[in-house]
């Protein structure tokens, strides 16, 4: 807005003569003028042509000055319209009357051009300055409202992903304030296939954008490898790593994990850097410290990082509470914090571990009081109880009976057109690494199949004898034949049959390899020596009845199964 | 004022007679500074106040009559305002006069101020309409 705009000016004055200078003055300026006769004329025409500002005499018939300035005023609004007052009023109290009533300033009879004109001048820049002002304040609102929509989809985005878990377990008890996102607290719970829980409470430096960002990567970590099995070590490994190599140096994640075995009544924590939590035990002992024996998430490179985990023995009913440091940061009106003695206290003071939860937030509530509402305030109850109690454990099984991957088997034949060009090793593998439990074993599996496989080709199909590779002359001869017979095959298969099956600890792996040879007949008692001594097996059998919990010779000694059992918890 | 006289002196007899006496009755800076800025609407502005002005004092008459001092207070400040407006000094003294008696509850004697005013307003009236001649 310029000052030099031209503006629409009410004048308002019962005199004829005075209103006539008035209009004059102000027109020869280029406004456009609104004349009124009395204050009510006055207030009928600001609503009507809504001045920008108004010439106001203070004493007028029908409503006065005072009266019309306060009405125009209240309709103004929050816009800036200056009034100022003509009147040849000298008095202290009725310049006082007129400020009080809205004016803006005087104009005083004789009416000086160069005065009013130069009012009208500086009033129009406090205007602009003003509606200024206002604009900006509506860019800081809707910024403002922006900012709240964003964290509100953020919030939302990151809820997707950070309650795609079990956080609503019946024996999961959690708080976390309302945009604690923001402040850096992350709380995640999933179920591993085994059955157990694993909880990770998380507190980041830092506020704002900068602390929810590595939340996210955090908790999608968290899940993947959770729903998938990985041992706790393993998550919090990647995890490390993974904050290492995002977050810049100074932001860290301070974290407890719990790994929650409902079965053996057993826990296994790690507590890098949170305060440490407590365990109330069904009995009533005086709570149990779990403290912090690592540095936070983030801090070390991987090589450096120690993954040793706390093993404790937890019954059904006991109960493990976990929080960040907003419980002990809490601050009273009078900024004294809550602190570790009185977190303490409400332990002892418990009668009933129900009601434990709600007592450490009433309590922590009560002494904030009406001071500074805290909005950093994690709070995790996680209760131990019996496996058939806990609902995230019925829903896992339940995913996991649904799942086919819990126990599925496949047939996959090799043809005689696929002998001569084609590994099937890599398409197994690739496979075969997909199923929860077995990636880490991809080595082993990768032995024991090639040499069934290889096996079954060689002596079953193409009918090579083994012996001859007893001597140096014999090796070669053997390879040649080999690459003869598989240039000649045109009939046979290897059948290659897998059954995959897992229980609470782990999982059970069945490789049978057939092949369309002769077979042949092994001793009944098909142990490693007398394998090796039938003449049918290379040395690479031995390795195999190795690798796996028992070798077997099945039919005509055409088929051989081998099996490969694995754990959980190594 | 009076070199301006001499420069005038030109004119005819009744202005020379009429200058002094205006002299009390208006501000000339005042008035002609109002000249400068109505310019054409000058003589307007003068008829306004006329009638203005007569209005001022039916209205005048009629709150003392009735013993009506906010009104005798008002009508008399408006009136004391036009005139500042105007440069007519000596018209306004008398408003204020008769503003105060309002304003005093001392209507009294306020009469004869009227009659005072009556007399002031007719003179001026004069002089002004020979400046919009």
């Amino acid at each position: 807005m310029n000052d030099d705009n031209p503006l629409t000016i009410l004048v308002a004055d019962d005199s004829a003569t005075d209103r006539q200078i008035l209009e004059t003055i102000v027109a020869r300026d280029g406004h456009r003028v609104i004349s009124a006769r009395d204050g009510r004329e006055a207030v009928e025409a600001f609503e009507r042509e809504r001045p920008d500002l108004v010439l106001l005499d203070a004493l007028m018939p029908n409503l006065d000055g005072f009266g019309a300035a306060r009405r125009i005023k209240a309709l103004a609004g929050e816009s800036l319209v200056p009034i100022i007052f003509l009147t040849s009023l000298t008095d202290t109290d009725s310049l006082v009357q007129c400020l009080d009533a809205g004016g803006d300033d005087f104009l005083s009879k004789p009416y000086n051009r160069v005065i009013l004109q130069a009012k009208i001048k500086s009033f129009n820049r406090m205007r602009a300055m003003h509606s200024t002002i206002l604009d900006q304040r509506d860019q800081i609102g809707r910024h403002h409202e922006h900012l709240l929509q964003e964290q509100t989809v953020a919030k939302q985005v990151f809820d997707n992903i950070a309650h795609s878990g079990c956080l609503d377990s019946n024996n999961v008890k959690y708080f976390l304030s309302s945009l604690a996102v923001f402040n850096g607290d992350i709380l995640v719970a999933g179920m591993r296939p085994s059955g157990s829980m694993m909880v990770l409470l998380g507190d980041f430096t830092g506020h704002g954008l900068p602390a929810a960002v590595g939340a996210i990567p955090l908790a999608s970590t968290f899940y993947g490898m959770v729903h998938k099995g990985f041992t706790m070590t393993d998550i919090l490994r990647e995890i490390n790593g993974k904050l290492k190599s995002i977050l810049p140096v100074g932001i860290f994640c301070c974290a407890t994990m719990v790994d929650i075995n409902f079965q053996r009544q057993r826990i296994r924590v790690w507590n890098g850097g949170l305060p440490e939590g407590y365990i109330r035990r069904a009995g009533g002992d005086p709570p149990e410290p779990i403290s912090s024996t690592h540095l936070p998430l983030g801090v070390l490179s991987n090589k450096d990082f120690r993954d040793d985990l706390q093993t404790l023995t937890l019954n059904w009913g006991d109960r493990l509470y976990l929080w960040s440091d907003g419980i002990h940061e809490a601050r009273n009106p009078e900024g004294e914090m809550f602190g570790d003695e009185r977190l303490k206290q409400v332990f002892l003071d418990n009668e009933d571990p129900q009601q434990l939860f709600d007592e450490i937030l009433d309590r922590v509530q009560e002494f904030i009081g009406k001071g500074e509402r805290n909005d950093d305030l994690s709070l995790v109850e996680l209760l131990m109880d019996q496996p058939e109690r806990v609902n995230a454990f019925a829903a896992e099984a339940e995913r996991r009976s649904r799942s086919s991957l819990s126990e599925w088997s496949m047939n996959f034949d090799i043809q005689p057109s696929s002998f001569r060009a084609f590994d099937p090793m890599p398409l197994l593998l690739n496979i075969l690494v997909e199923v929860p439990g077995l990636r880490q074993h991809s080595g082993k599996l990768y032995t024991i199949f090639s040499e069934l496989y290889s096996n079954a080709l060689e002596h079953g199909v193409l009918g090579l004898d083994s012996a001859l590779k007893n001597t140096p002359e014999g090796f070669a001869q053997y390879y040649e034949l080999r690459q003869a017979r598989l240039d000649a095959v045109d009939k046979g298969y290897v059948r290659i049959h897998l059954h995959h099956s897992t229980d609470d600890d782990g999982g059970c792996l069945r490789v049978r390899v057939e092949d369309s040879g002769p077979g042949f007949q092994p001793d009944q008692d098909t142990t490693r020596h007398g394998l090796e001594q039938s003449g049918y097996s290379g040395r690479g059998l031995a390795l195999v009845e190795k690798l796996c919990d028992a070798v077997r010779y099945m039919g005509e000694g055409n088929e051989v199964e081998a099996v490969f059992s694995w754990r959980i918890d190594v | 004022m009076s070199s301006e006289d001499h420069r005038t002196g030109e004119k005819p007899d009744h202005t020379q007679a009429a200058e002094p006496a205006s002299a009390a009755h208006l501000d000339r800076e005042i008035l002609q500074t109002l000249q400068e800025v109505m310019e054409g609407q000058f003589p307007e502005l003068i008829n306004t106040f006329v009638n203005d002005s007569e209005e001022r004092i039916r209205n005048l008459q009629k709150a003392l009559a009735t013993r009506d001092q906010e009104s005798v207070r008002r009508q008399a400040h408006s009136f004391k305002g036009s005139c500042n407006n105007l440069g007519a000094v000596r018209l306004a003294e008398l408003c204020q006069v008769m503003e105060d008696g309002g304003r005093e509850g001392k209507l009294d004697g306020l009469e004869h101020e009227l009659v005072n005013i009556q007399q002031e307003f007719s003179q001026l009236k004069s002089i002004l309409n020979t400046l919009t001649e």
